[in-house]
């Protein structure tokens, strides 16, 4: 359990704004009109039952998608929509609902390359394996291989990530995601289809990234129960419309989320 | 029984009893076959980074060479001399062009069929080919032309090795080809496993949204890709040009790139050049051996039945990638 920090929660500064977003894909209504934001040093929940548009507010955020109406405030600069080399560069790092890894690559090269964006020097000294692209590749290098203690997956490096069972690639991909020092981390279902340890292994990342490198994280679950206990504060989303948003306590007891989950009787 | 000996053991005999002429049959088959490995490679390069089976490969490797030949003859008619000075300048301004092709196939063609079915970008570059073709007529005329090959200093003349009692004749330009194409491969098997854009190359390869999501711009890689398969295309069109001649009839050694994709796989390097050699090796020894019996076309289909008969042990070809999918 994590104590619950609201007061400075509520005086830490906006880091993320949505306001009034919404997002359509011809016909289908994937937001309508939501607003809510992400405050520096928090970790923001978005929750929902399915198809409530979790992924799509994500994909917004990360600027694959780009919303039809509403304004997206990061950083204090506002804009139409993001996009996601900028997001990248400004320091919005993400993970996939199903996992999406670099499933030729080991872990290692995988993790590496969420570093591509900090490496500067020209190809062809790199090529050479040239003294100052060659510092530059162990500087990173360095930097990888403690998020690879951090997350303890030392003994995978060097194996091919499609070999890797489920639990690992997500760990891994949680590790490249963390390789670009991100500002705000986006984790799409990080508990999605993981037995009850490698939850409970995966909460406790979470749960220290936030408190060692004070990463902003927003996360996305279903599981109502360890998204409850992990987040400071919590969205609700349903048929794409905000439906709470408060502390875990509030929602928990919000009678719009209840039916959601549950199911109104008609 | 006569024609039994003659298809299953007379050639062995031959091979056995006049080594030298399985050398040079050897030797011009593996001259052959690094040539199809460099139009395999362009074809592998541009498909492990996008997805896409460039059609317009077997037209980009005339276009650089009309190009390469038609500026050089500009630079002559503007009077620039000594010769060797045009060639190189010509060979410069060539690389610049297919820079600018590269970037201009990003902006217009794949950038805006971003996330289309595959299909559709596979019709894109259909498009691109007869683009190729149209400005190539218009700008360079249609009439066949003549590679550059003294001012280039490419070397002409043959050695010769005496071997097993026997003569052994290799063209110096056949080896020059060989050791620049292996130089080419080597310095992309490099680039490939050894730098940052080499590593997003493959990260493209393997997952658009991830490469997206941290900070790889397709825009960069896929011009990155379509540059490395122009100067490739130009490299080829050279050697083959001084060959024969460069004509649009050239294009042709494309559809010979296809056997060598099917065999070395779509998605490897080491592949495309472990199966340009096979096929080329194979095609020649076929030719040699046994062409007096099935006829002398031999050349033009042995390299898809060596594919295809390939394609039943194999289906992923020989170092591609194996799919499995869950079901």
């Amino acid at each position: 359990m994590r104590a619950p920090s609201e007061k400075e929660a509520k005086t830490a500064e906006v880091l993320l704004a949505i306001e009034d977003v919404s997002l359509s894909f011809g016909g289908v209504k994937a937001i309508r009109g939501v607003s809510f934001d992400i405050r520096k040093g928090e970790i923001r929940a978005i929750i929902g039952p399915n198809g409530a548009g979790k992924t799509s507010m994500l994909n917004v955020i990360n600027g694959f998608y780009h919303p039809q109406e509403g304004r997206i405030t990061f950083r204090g600069e506002q804009r139409r929509a993001m996009r996601p080399y900028a997001a990248a560069q400004g320091g919005i790092a993400r993970t996939f609902q199903n996992v999406a890894l670099f499933r030729g690559m080991s872990a290692l090269d995988n993790i590496m390359a969420g570093r591509t964006l900090k490496m500067r020097k020209n190809f062809f000294w790199q090529m050479l394996r040239h003294g100052p692209a060659m510092a530059e590749e162990v500087e990173h290098r360095r930097k990888v291989e403690e998020i690879i203690d951090f997350l303890e997956i030392q003994h995978i490096r060097r194996t091919q990530v499609a070999k890797l069972p489920y639990g690992l690639q997500k760990r891994v991909e949680l590790g490249r995601a963390l390789a670009m020092d991100p500002d705000l981390l986006l984790l799409d279902e990080p508990m999605a289809g993981m037995n009850l340890e490698e939850k409970e292994d995966m909460s406790r990342f979470i749960l220290d990234v936030n408190s060692q490198y004070g990463t902003t994280i927003a996360l996305i679950g279903h599981d109502m129960g360890v998204v409850m206990d992990l987040s400071d504060r919590v969205v609700v989303l349903d048929y794409g419309r905000k439906i709470a948003d408060g502390t875990p306590e509030e929602v928990k007891s919000n009678q719009a989320v209840i039916d959601a989950y549950l199911g109104v009787a008609h | 029984m006569d024609l039994l000996y003659k298809i299953f053991i007379d050639p062995f005999v031959q091979m056995g009893t006049s080594p030298d002429l399985l050398v040079q049959t050897l030797w011009e088959g593996l001259v052959a076959g690094v040539l199809y490995a460099l139009i395999a490679l362009g074809f592998v390069l541009i498909f492990k980074a996008s997805g896409v089976f460039n059609f317009a490969q077997g037209i980009m490797v005339v276009f650089a060479a009309l190009t390469f030949v038609g500026l050089y003859q500009v630079l002559r008619g503007w009077g620039v001399s000594p010769g060797d000075v045009a060639a190189y300048c010509a060979l410069a301004l060539t690389i610049l062009v297919m820079l600018g092709l590269a970037y201009g196939v990003e902006r217009l063609v794949l950038k805006p069929l971003v996330n289309q079915p595959d299909i559709i970008l596979f019709m894109a570059t259909f498009g691109l080919t007869y683009f190729l073709i149209g400005v190539g007529e218009l700008v360079f005329g249609g009439s066949p032309k003549t590679m550059v090959i003294e001012d280039l200093h490419l070397p002409r003349g043959a050695v010769e090795f005496k071997i097993f009692g026997g003569f052994v004749s290799l063209q110096k330009i056949d080896i020059a080809a060989t050791v620049i194409a292996s130089l080419m491969v080597a310095a992309l098997a490099v680039f490939f496993q050894k730098t940052r854009i080499g590593r997003a190359l493959r990260a493209v390869a393997d997952s658009h949204k991830a490469a997206l999501s941290v900070g790889i711009s397709l825009e960069q890689i896929w011009v990155i890709v379509w540059f490395a398969a122009g100067i490739v295309a130009l490299a080829t069109g050279i050697r083959w040009g001084a060959k024969s001649e460069v004509s649009f009839a050239l294009q042709i050694i494309a559809l010979k790139a296809l056997p060598v994709l099917i065999l070395g796989g779509f998605t490897s390097i080491p592949g495309a050049i472990v199966g340009g050699i096979i096929i080329g090796v194979g095609e020649k020894i076929g030719e040699f051996y046994w062409g007096p019996l099935l006829g002398s076309g031999i050349e033009s289909w042995l390299a898809y039945v060596i594919a295809l008969v390939f394609l039943l042990f194999r289906p992923q070809g020989l170092f591609g990638e194996r799919i499995i999918e869950r079901i």
